[in-house]
């Protein structure tokens, strides 16, 4: 599925940077009924994870109560050169992955 | 003319108790502040929670419920003895208590994260963090809804 990362190609060591990461996916809460009173069964990410150079900097546990295209952004330390992977799992063996990679100078 | 405080204030109140009629009527699965207790008390035990430290931006008043933006940021200098494990989000009347779980660390640099939420109703959202020490640190805020999110119907 398509995700939108925001990652700086570049920076220095130490700095602070900010990853703002953006999936579609439509996070059927579960709890709506369609015009015939049928319950829409729930379908959301319930976990996502980001790893930096194989080590997870950031997971999140998300529930019904995230809109629909989760949207996250979140900080992490640039300690060398290498690669986010971030990863989202959701209900019906829902998974998809993206990358980024950044230069630490 | 402009508008006078007075004025947007009886606006603002009678669109806010016209979306809250049909709410209470079609909307019998709320949780209830006690699923927000019970929903807390899972994540932080017998801990005190301390209030302070934590800071919750969040619009205090929104037209869509289906999409609120949301920052939470904790005073911590995130060093590796010193920093934020967690910070978990919940609400008080939406079905579910949950609103997230974001598990952080001291490689984080800065305890701070933003996502977007829905609301069902007009209600307190609490923001929990979890220091290195174990120490329980919220803080609450109040969000006036006009148009719910999480159970209306579908087309």
């Amino acid at each position: 599925m398509a995700a939108l990362i925001n990652v700086p190609a570049r920076a220095k060591r130490g700095d602070v940077i900010e990853i703002r990461t953006l999936t579609s996916h439509i996070m059927e809460t579960g709890f709506r009924h369609t015009a015939d009173g049928k319950l829409v069964p729930r379908d959301i990410i319930t976990s996502f994870t980001c790893r930096y150079n194989g080590a997870e900097v950031f997971r999140a546990d998300l529930f019904p109560a995230i809109a629909a295209n989760p949207y996250l952004s979140f900080f992490t330390v640039a300690k060398e050169s290498g690669k986010f992977e971030f990863e989202w799992i959701g209900d019906n063996g829902y998974s998809s992955t993206a990358s980024a990679s950044i230069i630490v100078e | 003319m402009p508008t006078t405080r007075r004025q947007f204030l009886s606006l603002a109140g009678s669109v806010t108790a016209a979306g809250t009629v049909p709410i209470i009527t079609l909307r019998p699965l709320e949780a209830t502040p006690a699923m927000l207790t019970t929903a807390i008390r899972n994540v932080v035990g017998e801990a005190q929670i301390r209030t302070g430290k934590v800071k919750l931006d969040i619009p205090p008043l929104v037209e869509n419920g289906n999409t609120v933006p949301m920052t939470v940021s904790v005073a911590s200098p995130m060093t590796a003895n010193d920093y934020v494990k967690s910070i978990y989000v919940f609400n008080e009347k939406n079905p579910q208590p949950n609103i997230g779980n974001f598990h952080l660390g001291p490689a984080a640099g800065r305890a701070q994260v933003s996502t977007r939420i829905r609301l069902a109703d007009t209600q307190k959202v609490v923001a929990i963090a979890r220091l290195s020490d174990d120490t329980f640190w919220q803080v609450a805020a109040d969000v006036v809804v006009t148009l719910a999110a999480c159970t209306e119907e579908m087309n």
